[in-house]
């Protein structure tokens, strides 16, 4: 519903701007590149993919920055525009997915990934401590090559100085 | 072959379990990414729409504020055309496609319907005036029409038959209002 | 005729390669030395073959034959010589050929050193490395053939094919369109070869991994005997991605090296996977440790590889990559199922036999260490899996297209990198089996006292992002400890051998190849991280449209807009070229050209950013745009990345530590004397 509201202004907005040029170009230069592209960074060219808007060199891209320099004018927040943008020309011009459905998945995956990390690192040191075997010979004790032992008797000497 | 090193050190004096948990969460989720995969690559080869499938519904609202429906068509003839303001070879196929527009609005049963592919309105609204474009037009809001038609790059034009179904597909620009022209009565023929 | 030699080389190949695998089989399965003679030598002979193949290629490149296909797509009569040799994995078909030549050539390697040593494994890697051999001459004679010619039919048609088709006349092209402008770099040109060896590299370990499976001789000797072999592969793919990066900071103007796009991030996939292989590879060298990890963890990497390759090559992404497009992909995807399924089915038939012998005893010990940095690197490779299957999941499942872009990664993996930062930090002094927290912090408290010393100078430079001060602390304290371990070993050797510091030093390193090597790595890293915590939480950037004479403000700099030329080049460019003065407190620090290129042959622009380098920032200043008649204004777009320069500095560093590593120790050598 929103959605078609935006729309209906955005619009209306556009045929003013169209229709009084001169005033047009009034608001535009108020707007700096620079409020430009701190927009057009979170947002992706909708043909040429993966390539962020305020680095594509093309002209539909030049466009969309324009696009953006009008409504940053009309005193859109950055949230309005990129709603506007992913509306108009589908969700894979956000960055990032926006949080419904099935894009769930990209926040709730990673920190699930590093708790199952967490809990295999402790099961798995807690597992072989609790299974250490008397051992009828170190590997250690196996003869080394000549420079480990001199390592080794760094570390021993290492440790007798503390 | 002679192999000097059969028995190796059994360092294992204990045998390891079996880790069936971890071999089957694995292996399940191999072959889950393995079907993705290929699902994709299976979905993705389909280049475009192909002559004769049924085409999805769809409606665009055009710049003006009309909305027309595929469904609501049924019956006549629709040419899809997907431009952008930003396209080097859509305003001389504008112009042809305005041409034969002149000539077929009035008999009623051809509709032309001009999708504006990810573009500004700004810049789309100064190109249709530009050009003297009269025939509907609208952006494709949310790029949800040229996914149904698997659109690549711009211009494309699609036909749809009055059954509803694609007609003819014309990849690139058209060249002249007459080959538009060919190309209609050959989708009316079908 | 030289492309109908080269043509015929290939076929032969296909043939002497399914030879090797067949005879290889046959010979070991039936104990016949002739059998395995023969396959030994068709193995053998794959090398000379293609590399004969590929002198025609470039024959054909250098000699400007457009009426071949891929001499018109990849060069151009303007481009340099060598740009046209360059261009032979500028392109899908060269590339893929490049690939096979690679794999020929290290199996090569492998069978002249390693035949009469490794007799009972060879066979079998011989099989493993020529079955992918096989395969990608496949897709190199059936798909993606380098040969090709263009022919004009009667109806006036121009087709491609092989052989003179009836009533066809060969097309002759005066000129090609020339290699895509974006490749014409010197990081392009150095890139793919590099990334390429890394990924052909990791083959060898995982052929010798299947072969010691497959002949049941699960010991440490595949491993052992594959160290090098891994260590110079990941040698390799760690300069591909750096020079990837240098080319995307050099050409493509985002201000930027890194975007994690799909094709980057395949490329670093196995990297990640290869760089845990390396250290649990230590592990089971010297303790015994992560026996079945090691085999999943080498054939998770050649899967990667194959899914790498895939991906650059098959067009299922869209990204900068993507200058290609072809109908590969299904045949890849087969190919990896199948190679996946086959190697994880070995390693559980062998399970029980892969046993380690020896524990892990602390939850601070060494081997703990290398456990949490193993599941580190694993955690970031699943991050980095999902990032990219994401996509193609929700258009599968919901017919969304989704962007998963830098947020995604940086949020999810940089907590994770900073990890293993720490992880870095405090491993050279823990201790082999038994330590506990409180002997840890015993000696860990001095060099960590000593990096404080970067944060709080941080701060105190006005950096306010706590993320970042913490991001220094831990770079700061890999620095701090790995070089007071070095320090103080050093130290202690000279006290007990009364030698002097520069000796100890030297014995030391030079006796200690690995471990020093890696400490030297660590350091490396460490030097790139700052880099990396430079341009990702302090980088600033301004644009604006300038007149002449008018300046910019960033960050301190002024920099001013001089003068605009724009000209054509004899080598077929149109160069848009302003002149920028960076200036500090009014004093002239450099003048930088920034420049557009515009490629008449293959219709293409390319942003060049004129850049001031020094060790505390970047200024990287870039052409945007300009007014087209009057050529008096242009937009330019200038960063500021502090610390860039660490992260190049600090490769080249890595790159000295796995130099170090890889050095034959004397030992090694002594032995290999011996044998002879």
């Amino acid at each position: 519903m929103r959605g078609k509201n935006l729309l209906i202004i955005s619009m209306a907005i556009v045929f003013f701007c169209f229709a009084t040029p001169v005033r047009a170009q009034e608001i535009t230069p108020t707007v700096s590149d620079d409020e430009v592209n701190r927009v057009a960074q979170e947002l992706y060219c909708p043909v040429c993919e993966n390539t962020p808007l305020d680095v594509c060199p093309t002209k539909a891209c030049a466009q969309w920055r324009e696009l953006i320099r009008e409504k940053i004018a009309l005193g859109w927040s950055e949230q309005q525009i990129k709603r506007f943008f992913a509306e108009q020309y589908g969700g894979q011009v956000l960055a990032v997915p926006p949080l419904q459905g099935l894009n769930w998945i990209v926040y709730v995956l990673p920190p699930l990934v590093v708790i199952g990390g967490i809990y295999l690192a402790v099961t798995i040191v807690k597992r072989s401590r609790k299974s250490v075997i008397p051992e009828k010979k170190d590997p250690f004790q196996s003869p080394l090559p000549a420079p480990e032992t001199v390592m080794k008797q760094i570390e021993k000497d290492l440790h007798k100085e503390e | 072959m002679n192999n000097p090193v059969e028995n190796q050190p059994s360092s294992s004096t204990e045998k390891r379990r079996f880790p069936w948990v971890t071999a089957i969460i694995s292996s399940v989720f191999l072959i889950g990414l393995l079907v993705v995969l290929g699902l994709w690559m299976k979905q993705s080869k389909v280049t475009s729409l192909e002559i004769g499938a049924n085409v999805p519904d769809f409606s665009v609202t055009t710049f003006d504020g009309e909305t027309y429906t595929k469904s609501a068509l049924e019956g006549k003839l629709i040419l899809i055309n997907f431009w952008s303001s930003w396209c080097s070879s859509c305003d001389e196929e504008g112009y042809a496609l305005e041409e034969v527009w002149q000539e077929v609005k009035s008999s009623g049963d051809i509709v032309f319907l001009g999708v504006n592919y990810v573009d500004t309105e700004k810049d789309s609204i100064t190109f249709l005036n530009k050009y003297g474009i009269t025939y509907p037009n609208g952006p494709d809001l949310g790029s949800k029409i040229s996914r149904i038609f698997k659109v690549q790059a711009v211009p494309e034009t699609y036909i749809i038959g009055r059954d509803g179904t694609l007609a003819a597909i014309k990849i690139g620009a058209f060249e002249s209002a007459d080959e538009i022209r060919t190309l209609l009565e050959k989708a009316a023929q079908e | 005729m030289i492309a109908n030699i080269g043509f015929g080389l290939l076929v032969i190949t296909i043939v002497t390669s399914l030879i090797a695998v067949i005879t290889a089989i046959y010979g070991v399965t039936s104990k016949t030395r002739a059998m395995l003679e023969t396959s030994r030598l068709a193995a053998l002979s794959a090398f000379p073959l293609l590399s004969m193949s590929i002198a025609a290629l470039i024959t054909l490149l250098l000699s400007g034959k457009f009426e071949y296909v891929y001499v018109y797509q990849t060069t151009s009569l303007s481009m340099p010589v060598y740009l046209k040799i360059a261009a032979l994995w500028g392109g899908q078909q060269g590339s893929l050929l490049f690939w096979c030549w690679l794999l020929s050539g290290f199996t090569f390697i492998v069978l002249i050193r390693k035949w009469k040593q490794d007799h009972d494994l060879l066979p079998w890697v011989i099989v493993v490395t020529n079955i992918t051999l096989f395969f990608f001459m496949v897709l190199v004679l059936f798909f993606e053939n380098p040969f090709l010619k263009y022919y004009i039919m009667y109806n006036g048609e121009v087709i491609t094919s092989l052989f003179q088709p009836f009533h066809a006349i060969t097309a002759h092209p005066t000129d090609g369109s020339g290699l895509n402008p974006l490749l014409r770099h010197y990081g392009m040109v150095v890139h793919p070869p590099m990334l390429y060896l890394g990924f052909v590299g990791f083959i060898i370990p995982f052929a010798y991994a299947i072969a010691a499976l497959i002949e049941g001789r699960t010991d440490d000797r595949w491993l052992k005997a594959t160290r090098r072999w891994s260590l110079t592969a990941w040698l390799f793919l760690s300069l591909g991605l750096v020079l990837g990066s240098r080319w995307a900071y050099d050409v493509l103007g985002w201000g930027g090296y890194w975007s994690w796009d799909p094709v980057e991030i395949s490329a670093f996939m196995p990297w990640l996977t290869g760089t845990a292989y390396l250290h649990s590879m230590v592990m089971q060298d010297k303790r015994g440790l992560f026996k079945h990890w090691n085999v999943a963890l080498i054939i998770l990497t050649f899967c990667l590889v194959i899914f790498g390759t895939f991906l650059t090559r098959s067009g299922l992404f869209s990204s900068v990559h993507a200058f290609s497009e072809s109908q590969i992909g299904p045949a890849f995807f087969i190919f990896i199922a199948v190679m996946f399924v086959v190697s994880l089915g070995l390693l559980l038939f062998r399970w029980s036999r892969l046993s380690s012998g020896y524990q892990i005893k602390s939850f601070f010990s060494r081997e703990s260490a290398f456990l949490y940095n193993n599941l580190l690197f694993l955690a970031i490779f699943a991050i980095c899996l999902l990032g990219v299957i994401f996509p193609i999941l929700s258009e599968l499942f919901t017919g969304q297209q989704v962007t998963v872009g830098p947020q995604f990664y940086e949020s999810a993996a940089g907590p994770l990198f900073a990890l293993l930062l720490l992880l870095m930090g405090i491993v050279p002094l823990t201790a082999w089996s038994t330590s506990s927290a409180r002997n840890l912090g015993k000696t860990v408290w001095k060099p960590a006292l000593i990096s404080l010393i970067f944060p709080i100078a941080a701060v105190i430079l006005g950096a306010r992002n706590w993320i970042a001060v913490i991001a220094i602390w831990l770079a700061a304290l890999v620095i701090c400890v790995t070089l007071y371990d070095y320090i103080r070993s050093i130290g202690l050797r000279a006290a007990n051998h009364h030698e002097p510091w520069w000796k100890a030093f030297l014995t030391l390193t030079t006796r200690n190849r690995r471990r020093y090597g890696g400490y030297i790595i660590h350091l490396g890293v460490a030097l790139m991280g700052l880099g990396i915590i430079g341009i990702e939480f302090f980088q600033t950037q301004t644009q604006a449209m300038l007149k002449l004479g008018e300046s910019l403000d960033l960050s301190g700099y002024t920099i001013t807009y001089r003068d605009f030329q724009i000209a054509d080049t004899p080598d077929g460019r149109n160069v848009a070229r302003v002149e920028i003065s960076i200036a500090r407190n009014n004093q002239e620090l450099k003048v930088v050209y920034p420049r557009i290129d515009y490629y008449y042959d293959s219709e293409q622009a390319v942003t060049i950013p004129g850049l001031r380098t020094t060790l505390a920032d970047d200024l990287y200043v870039i052409l945007v745009d300009w007014e087209p008649v009057t050529s008096e204004a242009a937009t330019i777009k200038a960063f500021r990345n502090p610390l860039m320069n660490w992260f190049w500095i600090g490769s080249i560093v890595a790159v000295f530590g796995t130099l170090l590593a890889l050095w034959p120790s004397r030992e090694r050598k002594l032995n290999t004397k011996e044998a002879a």
